[in-house]
């Protein structure tokens, strides 16, 4: 499995994919669930909406998974002397840009790198300072004329690093965050097509997650199913941050805890974990999620909804690494999940009120 | 895409460990040199004998030096976690490391420098340069029983970037973005240089360790002792739109850019003038490089013995002493006609005042 499976994240990660501008990762995506899918459209804001019909009898009950689609990126803000000013979309630390290789989406793909000055010209006190966003400057090496004609305002830019395999089962790439989640999905819907489940699916790829849960307001609404597990990225164990601010690598994906998730599902989630073996940690998460988790919740009357997070290092920069097994682990824990789904599901989680 | 500058630009050598480049660089000259061998500190001395007569008596000792090391990095410490603490090798600036990916030691194991994600951060924390001593690299594991010895202190480390072509169009600046330019680039004009016929006995240096203190030109200068030496190099182009009035140092596009002083040396006036005049009369575009900053391999070539004169040709270079250095090969050609001809001019009477 780990081999397929960074394969399918290579292919995932490495395409390009803006909030708003998903088009290039929205095809890796679509061939990836249509494989497993007995439909597949794309809805008015287009995130991928996969379905995958259970056995059980008409009217059947849907659960929705999401994943969002969407990376961070940048995007054009002026352009001086042949140099290329930015602004991001979605967040990033400053500190994380400076030297990187990028993509300008100009009339054609530029490669690029954001600028840095040497060190033989930077007195003490600018080596202290760190340079900020809108002072960060893009060389594509071409002439400024050159620049002027390929390149306008608005235009996207992604960042450019390839995945690559680490030692044992970690990998690195550009946008982990959420095609670690988006991988996961497939991962459930290959294993959904060996196993019965009574109620249907829908694998859904959200877009423009990290510009405010847009894909998962509108495919929510238009889905209106009768549960939902979102899977995004979760901060992993790393140098330097407290372990209990993060999640440990390689122990399986979080499930969270907290207002933003139905407890009797959750409950329900974590009972599927044990008796499946799948290896698992809660996560406590006091308010917003920061996922797709947040708006699906409150959609329409309500969604009973879970959150499952893949636990990443240094995530929102271009080294973000994950261990493969905990991607795999989430995908086999939500199918598990899906086949225990019956019709008596729904009444066995809901919120129950003092006898007599 | 040139194949030689290419291969040059992805070997591994930070300064300490050139064997790469150093193996590379005898594959490409040995058919050239009529001498060719390694000095105890590992630089790469070819020989090219003069073909052409000299103009009186025994041919003169020319030295052309272009060092094979790269800035880069030194495992120093492992810990529980496997994380790897790491010290710059040569002078990198902590803040360009940042989310950067690199190979480790003899496995070439791949590597992160990652960083706290912005979500857990303390307000302002993001303003903060991160210093080395709070960055690791990160190989892929969750303890240091999973490094399955696979990595020592004392490891070197060095960015990982595959070169690549900005800009294709023939009369453009044919700009190329690759990791360790500085001084592949002089490397790579170098073994070009090997193939000319010269009236004077070449000796091309490929030194290592300029990066930490221009040690591997001093000691081949010693034991040459040629009468007169030039340096090839990547230099500081700083032509981004800068806040201040500050200068450029070199323009990218203007050509090979000529020392006239830098930190390290004050170049030879007859050399200088040499340069400039060939460049005149064989219509090179060229570019003086701005005065006082940066040190290269001639400042320990022009103090050895009693002194040796020295110049710095140099192509101009962006982003020097990071991962992705970026320069114009039409500077580049022009940089390696500008001593083409320079050479076919350097005779006895050059030195004399």
């Amino acid at each position: 499995m780990p081999q397929d499976i960074g394969d399918l994240l290579a292919r995932l990660s490495d395409a390009t994919g803006v909030s708003g501008y998903e088009m290039g990762v929205r095809s890796v995506v679509y061939e990836a669930f249509s494989k497993y899918a007995d439909d597949i459209r794309l809805d008015k804001m287009g995130s991928v909406i996969a379905l995958k019909r259970g056995s059980g009898p008409e009217p059947r009950r849907s659960i929705m998974l999401a994943a969002h689609l969407d990376e961070i990126g940048l995007i054009v803000s002026q352009v001086k002397e042949g140099f290329i000013q930015f602004e991001t979309v979605g967040g990033f630390d400053p500190r994380v840009l400076i030297g990187q290789l990028v993509l300008v989406q100009g009339r054609r793909t530029l490669p690029g790198v954001i600028a840095s000055r040497p060190p033989h010209v930077l007195s003490a006190e600018d080596q202290d300072k760190v340079i900020p966003i809108n002072e960060l400057f893009i060389d594509v090496g071409l002439r400024p004329e050159e620049v002027q004609d390929l390149v306008q305002v608005g235009d996207l830019i992604v960042l450019d690093q390839r995945f690559v395999r680490l030692k044992g089962d970690y990998a690195s790439g550009k946008a982990f965050d959420d095609r670690a989640g988006v991988a996961s999905l497939v991962v459930c819907l290959e294993e959904l097509s060996n196993l019965r489940h009574e109620w249907d699916v829908y694998a859904v790829a959200t877009v423009q997650e990290e510009v405010g849960l847009k894909g998962a307001m509108t495919s929510s609404y238009g889905l209106a199913p009768d549960l939902s597990i979102a899977v995004d990225v979760g901060f992993g164990q790393q140098f330097g941050v407290s372990e209990s601010e993060t999640i440990p690598m390689g122990k399986g994906p979080a499930i969270a805890i907290g207002p933003n998730v139905h407890p009797g599902m959750a409950a329900r989630l974590i009972e599927t974990a044990r008796q499946n073996e799948i290896p698992y940690v809660t996560e406590p998460i006091p308010g917003r999620s920061g996922t797709d988790a947040w708006a699906i919740q409150v959609a329409r009357e309500g969604i009973p909804t879970c959150l499952l997070s893949i636990p990443i290092r240094y995530m929102h920069t271009v080294v973000e690494t994950v261990n493969l097994k905990d991607v795999s682990r989430t995908g086999r824990l939500i199918a598990a999940f899906i086949c225990r789904l019956d019709g008596n599901t729904l009444s066995e989680i809901a919120w129950k009120l003092p006898a007599g | 895409m040139p194949p030689l500058l290419q291969k040059l630009s992805e070997a591994f050598g930070v300064s300490g460990q050139e064997q790469e480049v150093r193996d590379i660089l005898y594959e490409a000259t040995r058919d050239q040199a009529d001498d060719i061998r390694v000095d105890t500190i590992g630089n790469l001395i070819a020989l090219k004998k003069a073909r052409k007569a000299a103009p009186n008596g025994a041919p003169m000792r020319v030295m052309v030096a272009a060092h094979m090391d790269e800035v880069g990095f030194m495992v120093t410490g492992i810990e529980n976690g496997g994380w790897l603490r790491f010290a710059p090798v040569g002078g990198v600036d902590p803040r360009v490391v940042v989310a950067k990916r690199v190979v480790v030691g003899q496995e070439r194991l791949p590597g992160v420098i990652g960083l706290k994600p912005i979500h857990l951060q303390e307000r302002n924390e993001s303003k903060q340069v991160v210093p080395f001593d709070k960055l690791v690299i990160d190989v892929g594991v969750g303890s240091k029983d999973e490094l399955e010895g696979k990595v020592q202190v004392g490891d070197y480390a060095a960015f990982d970037m595959k070169f690549r072509e900005l800009d294709a169009s023939p009369d453009g600046l044919r700009t190329v973005m690759g990791k360790a330019l500085d001084d592949r680039a002089g490397c790579a004009l170098l073994v070009e240089l090997l193939k000319g016929d010269y009236a004077f006995d070449l000796y091309a240096a490929f030194t290592v360790q300029e990066e930490v203190g221009l040690r591997g030109a001093r000691v081949a200068a010693y034991a040459l002792k040629p009468q007169l030496a030039f340096v090839l190099e990547t230099t500081i182009c700083d032509d981004l739109p800068k806040d201040k009035d500050l200068p450029d140092v070199t323009r990218l596009g203007a050509g090979p850019a000529i020392t006239i002083m830098d930190r390290s040396v004050v170049a030879d006036k007859r050399l200088v003038n040499l340069l400039v005049d060939t460049a005149t009369q064989a219509g090179i575009p060229y570019q003086f490089k701005g005065p006082g900053m940066g040190a290269t391999d001639a400042g320990t070539i022009h103090l050895t013995q009693e002194g040796i004169p020295s110049a710095v040709v140099s192509t101009p270079c962006r982003n020097l002493h990071s991962m992705a250095n970026l320069l114009s090969l039409s500077d580049w050609d022009k940089t390696l006609q500008l001593m083409q001809a320079t050479l076919q001019r350097v005779t006895p009477d050059i030195l004399a005042r």
